[in-house]
């Protein structure tokens, strides 16, 4: 597929919709397009992160491995919302499986390339790192609450 | 317009005094919570959707709980009730056949006229769809008169959540947008993991012209409450339901007294701008 192409993608996917021509021609650099069928592995636990997920259909479980007690799904990602930021962080390896639990179209960027953009172009690079930090912030709300168990035995909501 | 008092002075004769009535059946809809339907002898119960009745157990208690059966049925009433105290455990042990009391209907409703012509987007959280349930009913009776009806539900996991055949039904019977997710879930479950305001993520809505009702626990309800708001939601056209331990129902004994309202009498719907301000206040 063309830069041209992906760039046409990109644009409309919430994360980067909004990014700027010479910016979104940076990223469709390191941009390709990729299915992944139901089952299978999008990314592993402890491998090297290398590569930043932007999903367009489909639904991704992310699973942590509890060893002999199987693996335990915490949090789906679907359409318009993006898969990992380990690429961007040193020693650069996922910290879980993501697993897809429907077939998935999405936009794989390359995370070397995306990270030696981020470094020569200081603009580029924060114009990244702020998208990124909102996801974060949003996914730590998020867990935050999760965490909170507030469906519990004390939900307390007239019974 | 009549005062609440007057309400429910019409509602019930004595307001104090439980009436005895017989249990139809019990279904059972998860590990924890069931549906308990009364026998009401031929005479009907006028509630309207979001109210909740007293239910009381000889020589155990009575408890607050919210109506989930539709209003437009009312010879049979239904109670969807999960099972963590005293009163709803001894609930839980009942059959057909055995009596328990009931007073009410108390409390305000979920409007409904407010949401002629325009979208409308429930979230829940938990044993939160059951005081929603007879709005839906409520709604589909008049599905034509109403826009999108958008669902999005949280449960602790795929084995706690209600309703389950009827999500299905609402969904293709009555055009309901049905967004489920679960806090945690095995890789037998296929739907959302999360909580339930990353559903958001997956409807579009037209902020101005949406209603939005909002029932769980009240953690879950400020994160959503949050999201209606950045998703520009006006505060106006966002209702919520309360909780707080009430024991007389009638706005008498203070029991569930928040700021400046009962809950019992006052509540437990309200309209965003009338609780905002006591959402924040630890002490309440």
């Amino acid at each position: 597929m063309q830069t041209e192409d992906l760039g046409q993608l990109l644009r409309q996917h919430p994360f980067v919709a909004d990014l700027s021509d010479q910016h979104l021609h940076v990223l469709a650099g390191c941009a390709s397009n990729v299915r992944y069928a139901e089952g299978s592995y999008l990314i592993h636990e402890g491998e090297v992160a290398d590569k930043f997920i932007l999903l367009r259909s489909g639904r991704v479980a992310l699973e942590i491995d509890m060893n002999e007690r199987g693996s335990l799904r915490i949090q789906t990602a679907g359409p318009g919302e993006v898969l990992g930021w380990s690429w961007l962080i040193s020693p650069f390896r996922w910290h879980f499986n993501g697993c897809a639990v429907t077939d998935v179209r999405a936009i794989a960027l390359d995370g070397k390339c995306l990270r030696t953009k981020c470094e020569n172009d200081h603009d580029f690079g924060y114009e990244m790192l702020k998208r990124l930090s909102h996801v974060m912030e949003r996914r730590l709300e998020a867990t935050r609450l999760q965490l909170l168990d507030v469906y519990g035995s004390n939900s307390g909501v007239h019974t | 317009m009549e005062s609440r008092t007057a309400e429910i002075q019409r509602t019930v004769v004595d307001p104090m005094v439980p009436r005895p009535v017989s249990i139809r059946k019990i279904i059972w809809e998860t590990d924890d919570t069931f549906t308990i339907f009364l026998d009401l002898d031929g005479t009907v119960a006028s509630f309207k959707p979001g109210q909740f009745n007293m239910v009381f157990v000889p020589g155990v208690g009575e408890s607050a709980i919210s109506i989930s059966s539709d209003p437009l049925k009312p010879r049979t009433i239904a109670h969807t009730i999960h099972r963590v105290g005293i009163v709803t455990t001894a609930l839980a042990q009942k059959k057909r056949g055995d009596i328990v009391g009931v007073r009410g209907p108390y409390g305000s409703s979920w409007p409904v006229e407010v949401a002629r012509s325009k979208d409308v987007c429930i979230v829940v959280g938990g044993i939160g769809l059951a005081p929603l349930r007879p709005l839906l009913f409520s709604l589909f009776h008049r599905r034509a008169e109403f826009g999108r009806i958008v669902l999005l539900y949280g449960a602790r996991s795929p084995l706690d959540l209600l309703y389950r055949v009827e999500l299905e039904e609402w969904a293709d019977r009555y055009s309901v947008e049905v967004l489920v997710t679960v806090d945690r879930g095995d890789s037998s479950w296929k739907g959302h993991i999360g909580v339930v305001t990353n559903l958001f993520t997956y409807v579009k809505l037209d902020a101005r012209d949406t209603i939005a009702y909002v029932c769980g626990p009240e953690t879950m309800m400020k994160f959503t409450l949050d999201e209606l708001d950045r998703r520009g939601v006006p505060a106006e056209q966002t209702y919520l339901s309360m909780e707080r331990n009430m024991k007389c129902a009638v706005g008498f004994c203070g029991h569930c007294q928040y700021g400046p309202y009962f809950i019992c009498k006052d509540g437990p719907v309200f309209v965003l701008p009338q609780v905002r301000h006591l959402l924040e206040k630890k002490e309440l």
